[in-house]
């Protein structure tokens, strides 16, 4: 077997171009699609080379001056910068640790239900939050939020609160808006997952630990959240590498004047000083500096995966 | 379960419930799950007088499928082409994808190059950058990996080319996954609003529903006036923006929910693939 092994290798170096020729039509089939990912995808990235320019549109990318790291510098003082990166932050950790405890819990919840058509419209109505946009969410928590909408007439009623209050107005409470709007929206969603976690687990350790008298809470405890633990670990990791990229969508939907100081978020930043302004230069350093950040965070998280011995993901 | 339940589709009720009730008479509250005074009006004034509406919903419609048709054939086709393991250029081409799942140039060179395309103001520019994704890309290959390789070596004995064993036997044969693919296609392309913000603003013509909806609740956002909103040519009085806001809420709503209970089954699965495999 081994020098036919060789012999074949021989006969590929040989044949390559014979090779390119029979495959025509696979490399017919894939090129266009190489040339769109160069176009969409990696001229932006040669894009990354204004932010070390005053970039001028009518001058393109090889007129410019250069200007090293003069739009960094301008950067890291600026103020407005820090509040966005700490709103980006504090936003996104909250979704990560709420958001993974209620699909996890969700997940759980299913998985114990009985009633089988019961289990499946929950689940189906479940999913509905995800598809729609956030457009239509921002529409909706706007309704139930405001000062006649439900949620004021339950605290109300229940005299949790004197007068309603109008919760899209107060600065310190957008934080908890979006992210219970997040959570309302993508809970479902986000449980298929550790869903199918949880049945690929052996049903004989259950039978074991009913033997031996494990209630259904000691069950969950024992047997359930550490056979999920893989892919807990996974999901948080990639939640991390995505922390600066939550985007400016929920933020910019859901947000007003009143409590723009807790809702501007990097993405919304670039959108206004880079596009607004035109600041272009200004602008994709701070896509840059987002980069940077997240693949940190990436190298950050997979390595920490390692250490806890529950494998890496790149 | 029941509490998660009521939670999940409660906003969604009363959004429609207001949407059928007497706009004047919403104005005093209390609708939760039922209309109070039932009209047809709300529909009757985002369809008629509206026409931005109109339009809107033409191009949303339009996008979403074409959008998800090209979308289809191109993801599939590249998939097919990376799940040959005898293909020379497979590995480059595989890692090209996979970087760019997690690199992105960023807003404002993604702008450029759309700009430097001539793209801007023009109905493509909602098709052509979406019609490709990472995350697609490989669902639908690790589907296709595990289809039995047989079927093409005898295909090819009975000296089909490879383009014919693609669409004669591969797309055939990946149609369930290919519902999941086209769902997250269609339901990103129906749901976009950033980029008509972005690329078309300009062209009237161009706005699709979500950029019309998300117009009407940033001018609410911004404290402008019900009269603001009737200079868009929403001209009766018997109508308040709450009323004409849910309607369109539903309009926006309703093509969706209409579809993905039917395709449960496949996206669980092909979540759960792309999870796995990413």
């Amino acid at each position: 077997m081994k020098t036919n092994n060789n012999t074949d290798k021989k006969y590929y170096k040989a044949s390559f171009s014979q090779k390119l020729k029979e495959q025509k039509y696979l490399i017919a089939m894939s090129a266009p699609f190489v040339i769109w990912v160069l176009v969409f995808k990696y001229a932006p990235l040669v894009g990354w080379l204004m932010a070390f320019q005053d970039y001028k549109p009518a001058k393109g990318i090889l007129g410019s001056k250069w200007v090293g790291l003069k739009h960094f510098i301008t950067l890291f003082k600026e103020e407005q910068f820090y509040q966005a990166l700490t709103n980006t932050l504090g936003m996104s950790i909250l979704a990560i640790i709420f958001g993974t405890m209620c699909s996890i819990t969700f997940a759980i919840l299913l998985n114990e239900m009985r009633g089988v058509k019961y289990k499946r419209i929950v689940q189906t109505v479940s999913y509905l939050p995800h598809f729609v946009s956030w457009v239509v969410v921002a529409n909706i928590v706007g309704q139930l939020l405001s000062p006649n909408g439900i949620v004021n007439e339950l605290l109300v009623n229940a005299h949790l609160l004197k007068t309603p209050i109008n919760f899209l107005a107060v600065p310190n409470m957008f934080w908890g808006v979006v992210t219970t709007s997040d959570i309302w929206k993508e809970t479902g969603w986000n449980a298929i997952i550790y869903l199918a976690a949880i049945t690929g687990i052996d049903m004989q350790l259950y039978e074991a630990a009913k033997v031996d008298g494990a209630n259904r809470w000691q069950q969950i405890w024992n047997i359930t959240l550490p056979s999920i633990r893989g892919t807990i670990i996974i999901l948080l990791i990639m939640n991390i590498g995505g922390l600066v990229n939550i985007g400016f969508e929920k933020q910019y939907l859901l947000g007003n004047n009143i409590v723009a100081e807790k809702s501007l978020v990097l993405d919304k930043y670039i959108l206004d000083y880079g596009i607004g302004m035109m600041r272009y230069s200004y602008g994709t350093a701070i896509g840059i500096f987002k980069s940077v950040v997240s693949i940190v965070l990436i190298w950050f998280a997979n390595n920490l995966a390692k250490k806890t011995g529950e494998g890496q993901l790149i | 379960m029941t509490v998660v339940l009521i939670i999940t589709i409660y906003p969604f009720i009363q959004v429609i419930a207001i949407s059928f009730n007497d706009a004047t008479d919403t104005v005093r509250g209390g609708i939760h799950l039922w209309p109070r005074k039932f009209t047809l009006n709300n529909y009757k004034e985002i369809f008629s007088s509206n026409t931005r509406i109109v339009t809107g919903f033409m191009v949303s419609v339009a996008r979403t499928v074409i959008g998800t048709i090209i979308g289809i054939i191109c993801t599939a086709m590249l998939a097919y082409t990376i799940s040959r393991k005898d293909y020379v250029f497979r590995k480059p081409i595989t890692i090209l994808f996979v970087i760019t799942m997690y690199v992105s140039g960023g807003m404002i060179p993604e702008y450029m190059v759309i700009k430097g395309l001539g793209l801007i103001g023009h109905f493509s520019v909602y098709i052509w950058p979406m019609i490709l994704s990472g995350f697609n890309i490989i669902v639908l290959r690790s589907f296709i990996d595990n289809l039995p390789y047989e079927l093409q070596e005898s295909a090819k004995i009975d000296g089909a080319n490879d383009f014919t064993i693609f669409y004669k036997i591969i797309f055939p044969l990946c149609l369930p996954v290919i519902a999941t693919v086209a769902l997250f296609l269609a339901v990103g392309q129906w749901n976009s609003w950033f980029d008509t913000y972005l690329y078309c603003r300009s062209n009237d013509a161009l706005t699709t529903l979500q950029y019309e909806l998300m117009k009407v609740i940033d001018n609410a956002a911004a404290g402008v006036k019900a009269a603001d909103v009737n200079s868009q040519g929403i001209k009766q009085v018997t109508s308040n923006p709450e009323s004409i806001k849910m309607a369109i809420t539903v309009v926006t709503t309703i093509p969706i929910v209409c579809v993905y209970p039917f395709l449960q089954r496949y996206f669980v699965s092909g979540m759960t693939i792309g999870a796995v495999k990413s």
